[in-house]
């Protein structure tokens, strides 16, 4: 293909280098260095999709991230990911992209006929139409809008890429390279401040780039280039490009995303797709610059109607005619900028200007070069349904009222400019309030709310002597406050043309008898008849304008369309602009790919993983694993072909019948040092804790202030002030805070120290009938009989070399034991354990066995303890001291925590002896009762009884004191069951607990 | 995301803390007869400021301290930090 549309020299792309692509299934060449849009429009192509409700044709309007037609679905090295700006996406051999929003095609689109249907469509149609009836929403409606509405499609499949996270620290932090921010960045940059210059485009120089400009005897381009490669010199400079400033928050925290990748066929090896830059920075200079804005016409989003400003720069950056028969409409001298570049090209562009008498330079040349001007003109509708073909033209009265006759001049491509808004997105989210500035009928920030400054065009100045001044002067002044350096730069000479004062005009009236749609927001359709609408139906404040008829919503968020859609609304409210304000800035500035969002915290990454120092055991060994919080633990070992439930009888068998051994590393452990350590434990435990000699443990239960229990485990008095604290694997962390607010708040004339010592130890339980047996094998210099150590007893000694805390506390409620190493040496010991126990039949058992132990014993876990019980329910009254006081007890004389049909655990065993209880059933009464059912109580935790071979729950009843022996049933609803079942005693095995001590 | 004046630290970003709520809140003395109603005003009742507010914070990735920090929770702008045992004048 020929670009028939590129002129024969001029533009920054790299003629040397061509590149294919294919754009809808069709292959064209472009250069290096241009976009995709650049591309197409050098190759003719026009028509880039189809509108959002009207599926109207749509084109080019913008050379950038303002650009609310050319979305595109781009595909990319086996990749594919929507609503890509074709303006902001750059060239590489071999990209691929379609046009979304359109079936079957671009060219022809069925839902098109939604164009022609458009009087029934008009703002707030969804709202109305799709209310009723009820059941039709699921149905009907809304999968027909989600079909019919709606840009590209995201991919289905795991991202490859990688995305980086990455936090910055800096003096100045800039945003944007046009002429204020290189002025900024390198006076801050001179007074050795550490700078950051961010550029979103690939380009650095901003709006040098295509104006007509001399700085210091340079042209504005060859200026910025050596301004940037100085800074790129300079250690204590950071320059970016294709990085986009989105975000402005708390405490001048910035966030960016940097484009690595985008631009080039495929990632690189170890590169990044993206990287998102957390910057907290001392200062701001917002450089924003400002974004062109549409007049409003009819039919004014016909592909070829685009900003005067982009045809300027796709001629000036990229050497690309967007027509060769252009008509340039304007209310101020940026028009004549675009229509001089036409002529100095060989194309004769016609100016029209909605001003009377105009006089300025940049007029002048343009008379001077013989262009057609006409003035107090304007278009007033385009003509061409794909392309624009010809213009509607026609004089209008001064008071912009009255339009004259009618008249049709061929062009084939109309470039709007309406002046210029600000782009004050970033000020405005740090919590600037903006002000309207009447002289350019557009807001600009006001006073500063954080660090954060705005010069040049995002403050309004289009004056780029004044913008260089005040920029120098900044980059000066907040480098010197941090850096104490005070480097005189001389401030260039600049020159450039003067322009006159822009026309206050924004809206061609509908000639008589004409019913065109004069769009606000081009990527929403929203046109001048929906606002009308949404404001005769009593829609006042802007923001509920927005919302109602989806005015400067989408991925452009009404960069080119909210100030026409404020002018219009405050002209039919009959008040000034500012007094209808406008919506809300939020971040993102510009659509951010979520994959840059989470970074790398996805999969497995998404948080920490803990292992034990025995995980590699577990491996070797066919354990199956469990996230249990962040640790990863044994669920159980498979052997042969055994799945879960046969592995966990097997080995939940063993430990009743023989001896087994869990890793219990992940329990949380705190070591409590300090003459008042006892004291501590007696306010934070339900229990006494004074007289606990040296030695011995003991089981505590810890409350909220509100009663409700926080925590459980066992604390063992090591030595006179040294206790050793164990909490649930899922608490660990809450219960070290919990103490450290209670000794540094509450009460810190306590002595006491509290620290994780979690990782310092591994543990291993072993519980079974043998397994004092195992001990004394293990430690045949300890005396670990009934006597040495009873229960509940505690005694260091000597495993093969390995000094070892050994304690006599069960969890299974068997006779068990844990014993404790330095992390180090865990493996050292569970390798002692397996081998010397082989004699006794010891096996390894997983969580899934250890619940099955501590549930048929009925002893609370994590799911009874869930934040909802006290200890009553919990059957744990009998360790709540009355004698003393201790957080949370005053709430336990709440009424309803101690009402006489208080919920209580019991034991539930199925009346067939057969059907496992799902967790989470709901206990009733009776099961055919009509809904909802009175729910009783509910099963917190189920397994299969391995003492009477069947199953057996846990579970929170209602009155459950006065239950035992009932029948009720176990309903879910979500598996579908219903199991009539017996309520028995919660501790189903060993009763009176004489194993424990044996 | 917020900036905080750790008072053992210095400025650390607000990701290195937890929220710990009202730092004015004071907690009866133990074995102190409590009313129904103030007890249930030290457990549950809490303003919910728009404005100055002195709360408490947990240095939890860092120095574990729990500090006083006095914030608008309109404008987000954090006054002062204070240590756990520092009276707030």
């Amino acid at each position: 293909m020929t670009q028939a549309f590129r002129i024969e020299n001029g533009g920054l792309v790299n003629r040397d280098k061509k590149l294919s692509f294919k754009f809808n299934g069709k292959t064209y060449l472009g250069y290096e260095g241009d976009t995709l849009a650049s591309a197409l429009l050098a190759n003719g192509v026009h028509l880039v999709g189809r509108s959002f409700k009207y599926h109207r044709p749509r084109g080019f309007f913008g050379a950038g991230v303002d650009e609310p037609y050319a979305v595109v679905q781009l595909y990319r090295n086996g990749e594919t990911e929507p609503n890509i700006k074709a303006t902001e996406q750059e060239l590489f051999e071999g990209l691929e992209a379609k046009s979304v929003n359109c079936w079957p095609s671009v060219n022809f689109d069925i839902g098109a006929i939604n164009n022609f249907l458009r009087i029934f469509l008009p703002a707030g149609f969804y709202y109305k139409t799709f209310m009723w009836p009820k059941s039709f929403w699921y149905r009907i409606y809304e999968p027909f809008i989600r079909k019919a509405a709606g840009l590209g499609v995201a991919s289905t499949k795991h991202d490859k890429e990688r995305y980086e996270h990455k936090y910055e620290y800096c003096d100045l932090l800039i945003a944007g390279s046009g002429p204020s921010g290189l002025a900024g960045a390198y006076a801050a940059a001179k007074n050795g401040a550490k700078v950051i210059l961010a550029e979103d485009k690939p380009r650095f120089g901003g709006s040098l780039l295509t104006s007509d400009v001399n700085i210091g005897n340079q042209s504005g381009k060859d200026w910025a280039e050596g301004i940037i490669a100085e800074l790129k010199t300079m250690p204590n400079v950071v320059v970016k490009n294709r990085s986009q400033i989105f975000g402005y928050y708390d405490h001048n925290m910035l966030v960016m995303s940097e484009k690595v990748s985008d631009h080039l066929p495929s990632t690189k090896k170890y590169h990044p797709n993206k990287r998102l830059w957390y910057i907290r920075a001392k200062e701001v200079l917002i450089s924003s610059g400002s974004i062109e804005r549409p007049i409003v016409f009819g039919n004014n989003d016909t592909p070829g109607v685009m900003l005067s400003s982009a045809a300027k720069e796709y001629l000036k950056v990229y050497g690309v005619l967007v027509g060769r028969k252009p008509l340039v409409f304007t209310n101020n001298d940026s028009g004549y900028e675009t229509a001089i570049e036409f002529k100095k090209h060989g194309v004769d562009p016609v100016v029209l200007d909605s001003r009377k008498n105009p006089e300025s330079e940049i007029i002048d040349e343009a008379k001077n070069l013989g262009i057609n001007i006409k003035n107090s003109y304007v278009v007033v509708a385009a003509q061409g349904y794909k392309k624009v073909k010809s213009a509607d033209i026609a004089s209008i009265s001064e008071d912009k009222k009255q339009l004259g006759k009618i008249e049709n001049i061929q062009c084939d491509c109309i470039c709007v400019s309406g002046f210029w808004t600000p782009t004050i997105h970033l000020a405005s989210q740090s919590g600037n309030k903006t002000k309207f500035k009447e002289e350019i009928d557009a807001f600009v920030p006001g006073q500063s709310k954080q660090n954060e400054i705005t010069l040049g065009a995002a403050n309004g100045v289009f004056s780029l002597e004044e913008t260089l001044k005040t920029s120098f002067t900044a980059g000066s002044e907040l480098s010197k406050k941090i850096t104490k350096n005070d480097n005189k730069i001389a401030i260039p000479n600049v020159v450039e043309k003067k322009s006159s004062q822009h026309d206050k005009f924004w809206c061609v009236p509908l000639p008589k008898g004409k019913n065109y749609k004069r769009f606000l927001d081009f990527q929403n359709d929203v046109a001048v008849s929906d606002v009308e609408i949404a404001l005769r139906e009593g829609y006042r404040s802007i923001e509920h304008v927005k919302r109602y008829t989806t005015l400067g919503m989408a991925t452009d968020q009404g960069k080119t369309s909210n100030l026409n859609g404020l002018q219009l609304v405050s002209e039919i409210e009959n008040k000034v602009v500012p007094a209808v304000g406008h919506t809300t800035f939020r971040p993102p500035y510009t659509p951010v790919s979520i994959g840059a969002i989470v970074g790398r915290e996805v999969g497995k990454h998404s948080k920490p993983t803990r292992k034990s120092p025995m995980h590699s055991w577990h491996e070797k060994n066919n354990a199956v694993f469990v996230d249990a919080g962040v640790w990863l633990r044994p669920r159980y070992y498979k052997r042969g072909n055994e799945n879960l439930f046969e592995a966990s009888k097997r080995e939940a068998k063993n430990v009743r019948t023989n001896v087994g051994v869990c890793d219990v590393t992940t329990l949380g452990k705190i070591d409590v040092k300090g003459p008042d350590a006892a004291e501590l434990l007696n306010r934070v435990y339900t229990n006494g804790w004074l007289k606990l000699p040296v030695a011995k443990a003991r089981y505590g239960v810890m409350l909220r202030e509100d009663g409700i229990v926080m925590d459980d485990g066992t604390t063992t008095r090591i030595s006179e002030n040294h206790y050793h604290m164990t909490t649930t694997t899922a608490q660990a962390a809450n219960v070290l805070s919990h103490l450290e607010y209670y000794l540094q708040l509450v009460w810190p004339e306590l002595n006491v120290n509290v620290v994780s010592t979690t990782e310092q130890w591994a543990g291993a339980a072993i519980a079974g009938p043998k397994s004092r047996d195992l001990l004394q094998k293990l430690f045949p210099n300890s005396d670990v009989s009934n006597e040495g150590l009873p229960f509940m007893g505690y005694m260091e000694g000597d495993l093969f070399g390995v000094k070892a805390r050994i304690f006599r506390i069960s969890f299974s409620g068997e006779l068990a034991y844990e014993v404790n190493v330095k992390s180090d040496y865990g493996n050292f010991m569970w390798e002692k354990i397996m081998e010397v126990g082989e004699e006794f039949k010891i096996q390894p058992y997983g969580t899934e066995a250890l619940s099955t132990l501590r549930i048929e014993m009925g002893h609370v876990a994590g799911s009874e303890l869930d934040g909802r019980t006290i200890p009553f329910d919990n059957a744990l009254e009998g360790l709540v001291s009355k004698k003393k006081d201790f957080i949370g007890k005053r709430s336990l004389q709440r009424s309803a925590f101690i009402a006489e049909d208080r919920q209580r655990i019991v034991g539930v065993v199925p009346l067939d002896k057969q059907t496992s209880i799902p967790e989470g059933s709901h206990l009733v009464k009776d099961d055919k009762a009509s809904l909802p059912n009175p729910k009783l109580g509910h099963i917190s935790a189920s397994c299969w009884s391995v003492e009477y071979d069947n199953p057996f729950s846990l579970a929170i009843l209602k009155d459950g004191k006065n239950m035992i022996g009932q029948k009720l049933f176990a309903m879910s609803p979500l598996k579908n069951k219903v199991i009539p079942v017996e309520i028995v005693s919660s501790h189903y095995v060993d009763p009176k607990g004489e194993r424990v001590r044996s | 995301m917020l900036y905080i004046n750790c008072p053992h630290c210095g400025m650390r970003s607000q990701n290195e803390f937890s929220y710990g709520g009202d730092a004015s809140v004071k907690r009866p003395e133990l074995n102190k007869e409590v009313s129904d109603q103030e007890w249930d005003s030290f457990v549950y009742n809490r303003k919910s400021l728009r404005g100055k507010h002195l709360e408490l914070w947990q240095h939890i990735s860092g120095c574990r301290q729990w500090i006083k920090v006095e914030r608008d929770t309109a404008t987000h702008e954090i006054f002062r930090t204070f240590k756990a045992d520092e009276e707030v004048a």
